[in-house]
């Protein structure tokens, strides 16, 4: 078990080493994120003022698309000099890649997300500083749903044809539920009056989606990526 | 593991015959060389014996084990120096081999890091990024990722593509050590002349078939000629 | 194709020729008059749609656990029909909709589902048409997925809309109106198993040509 634990460390410790010589992914995708944002405030904002709710939608749509750029690049660099090969020769446990890159895709969102809430904040007047706790939640687990069901499909990609299309084509869909949840849950948590128990509805469903899609992907992983 | 079993291996992708009726041996100790021209399925051979590809058709025995019921414990065992290098170009020398170390369980990586480093002639680079390293810098850490777990079975895909006469050399006296050792070393290449110095035995691959060699003394480039020209022609796949 | 599937064919088009009399011969709907029978082939259809995403998710199962290759040509035909089906429901719905209701679309939850649904689909075909070699596998994997999101999305989908009140649920049916429907149900189930079997077969005979040639000592 602690084999497990050990392997996902080394790989999640090496992606984030590379990426911090470089932070060539960080920062492309944050600004990246910034744009989307402001790409939709021009379309949502009339006569000077936000559409009603609007706040929290881009905010997770903003997550969704610069969360499928990092999935991609993350796996671009693996497949770069041929290194995914590389991990899957070595005889550790294949769920345990997958779980290291997971935490470092994860973390990498994560820190996009510290700049990207404070901008909608900012720039909705949101308050997102009424019910910190409970967003924080909210936004780790609507990221974990989305990155690990992303973190499988592209490293199932990584091989395939078309690569680039692909996975928002496969993962938009399949992140539904977690959208949904993430928007309804920031909108309850946001609005005039907060309502925490809707709030904590959605957090509830965020956290057995995550459960679910991560048993799945550690069991589907290894038979998905051998041949 | 004392001798690796190759029996009647096939591998088809759709209707193509990436290989077919490909078996052999290879005991401790022996260098076996898998030549062929492009295309020829040493890549997808080197693969299946990696166990990262499954055959179609047909098992490979390593010792005792095969590949079904070895998986972790085979991979242990098994070095391979890829034709794309297998390094981070982001990480010096020293964070790939520490990394690769610590993701094969070793103990005590940082002096086997060490050590190999000083083999390799590099240890004054080590700290360098390896994007800035020559392709002969990089095949030589390369190489010693490969070996850094003392693997028995060592599979090379192109080993001497792009490298000057140092480092062919260099290579070549690693891969005698090794051989010394009783490692079962294959290797797949292009290069006939520096192959003929090296190889025990020669398995020749046109088009996934292997096809006879009629050892009889001559050099390597002369039985490879003779093996193409008595291959059955094949029509469009 | 098969003796059986040959009957099936029989039977399905007979049903399918048949059903308009049925349908007529069913009353009319107090307040949607005509225009609800739509639901006697949009509900079997909407049926259809979820058995072959069902049907499609096991077989993936099988294929990639159970390592069986002739799975795989299953969840292919499966996969295919829930595409057609999904298509079928989801065009079917906003007519009735825009009849009964004035609006093509209107957020329903069940609508909502289907459309995520066949989007998760749509995405399975495109990536077993351009995804290259192997994309049997991540096809594979992709289909377990929407399967087990099934529930997911009907969860997230019905209560997004908690503010907004729930649609006109199906009423419930008289004697005379369940019997055209589990007419249409039968002749839509026969339909399914029948272009199941042939497009599973179709992949069948494609994977036994591919070992001929292989076969072949060339």
């Amino acid at each position: 078990m602690s084999a497990f634990f050990r392997v996902a460390w080394i790989v999640m410790k090496k992606d984030l080493t590379v990426e911090v010589r470089s932070l060539e992914i960080l920062s492309t995708t944050i600004f990246f994120a910034v744009t989307v944002v402001l790409m939709f405030s021009f379309g949502l904002v009339v006569e000077g003022r936000a559409v009603q709710d609007v706040a929290p939608a881009i905010l997770w749509i903003a997550i969704a698309f610069s969360g499928t750029l990092a999935l991609g690049r993350t796996f671009e660099r693996e497949r770069h000099n041929d290194t995914l090969r590389a991990l899957l020769l070595a005889p550790s446990d294949r769920p345990a890649l997958y779980v290291g890159k997971l935490a470092g895709i994860l973390l990498l969102l994560l820190l996009v997300e510290l700049m990207l809430v404070p901008l909608v904040g900012l720039l909705f007047n949101a308050p997102i500083f009424a019910h910190p706790g409970r967003l924080i939640l909210l936004l780790i687990g609507g990221s974990l749903g989305f990155c690990a069901v992303g973190t499988v499909f592209a490293a199932m990609l990584v091989r395939a044809r078309s690569r680039d299309v692909l996975l928002p084509i496969m993962l938009y869909p399949m992140t539904v539920p977690v959208m949904i949840a993430g928007v309804r849950g920031t909108a309850a948590l946001l609005q005039p009056t907060p309502d925490l128990a809707m709030a904590q509805f959605w957090l509830a469903l965020l956290g057995t989606f995550d459960v679910v899609f991560v048993v799945l992907a550690l069991w589907t992983f290894e038979p998905v990526m051998t041949d | 593991m004392n001798r690796l079993s190759v029996i009647d291996v096939a591998r088809y992708f759709g209707r193509r015959k990436a290989l077919s009726q490909v078996s052999f041996t290879c005991e401790a100790g022996e260098i076996i060389g898998l030549l062929g021209p492009n295309g020829a399925g040493k890549s997808t051979l080197l693969n299946i014996l990696a166990t990262l590809l499954s055959p179609s058709k047909g098992r490979v025995v390593y010792g005792e084990r095969s590949a079904e019921d070895g998986g972790a414990e085979i991979r242990a065992q098994i070095g391979m120096l890829g034709h794309d290098l297998f390094l981070y170009p982001e990480l010096t020398a020293r964070e790939n081999l520490t990394f690769f170390g610590q993701l094969y369980g070793l103990a005590d990586v940082a002096r086997k890091v060490a050590a190999a480093l000083e083999q390799s002639g590099l240890a004054a680079r080590a700290d360098e990024l390896v994007s800035r390293f020559s392709r002969g810098m990089r095949q030589r850490v390369a190489l010693e990722r490969a070996l850094l777990h003392h693997p028995r079975l060592i599979l090379l895909d192109e080993p001497f593509t792009g490298l000057d006469q140092d480092s062919v050399s260099a290579l070549v006296s690693r891969l005698r050590e090794q051989q010394r050792a009783g490692c079962l070393i294959v290797l797949a290449t292009h290069d006939l002349d520096i192959a003929d110095t090296v190889l025990t035995k020669a398995l020749f691959l046109i088009d996934g078939k292997p096809v006879a060699d009629h050892s009889d003394g001559r050099a390597l480039r002369d039985r490879y000629h003779a093996a193409v020209r008595s291959a059955p022609a094949r029509g469009g796949s | 194709m098969t003796r059986s599937t040959l009957y099936m064919l029989a039977a399905t088009t007979a049903m399918f020729a048949v059903a308009p009399w049925i349908i007529d011969a069913a009353p009319n709907e107090a307040t949607m008059g005509l225009v609800y029978k739509i639901y006697f082939f949009h509900m079997p259809s909407a049926w259809m749609f979820l058995l072959s995403a069902i049907v499609a998710g096991v077989a993936s199962m099988r294929f990639l656990f159970l390592k069986r290759a002739t799975a795989d040509h299953w969840a292919m035909a499966a996969g295919e029909l829930t595409v057609l089906f999904g298509a079928f429901t989801l065009v079917s719905g906003p007519l009735w909709a825009r009849k009964a209701w004035g609006v093509w679309w209107q957020w329903d939850p069940r609508l909502t589902s289907s459309l995520v649904l066949f989007l998760l689909f749509v995405a399975y075909n495109l990536l077993r048409r351009y995804g290259g070699p192997g994309s049997d596998k991540l096809g594979a994997g992709m289909a377990i997925f929407s399967m087990f999101n099934v529930v997911f999305v009907w969860v997230s989908v019905n209560y997004w809309r908690t503010i907004h009140p729930p649609t006109t649920v199906v009423p419930s049916l008289p004697v005379a109106m369940g019997i055209p429907l589990w007419f249409c149900v039968t002749a839509f189930t026969l339909l399914f198993i029948v272009l199941l079997r042939m497009r599973a077969r179709l992949e069948h005979q494609r994977a036994r040509v591919d070992a001929l040639y292989l076969a072949e000592e060339s």
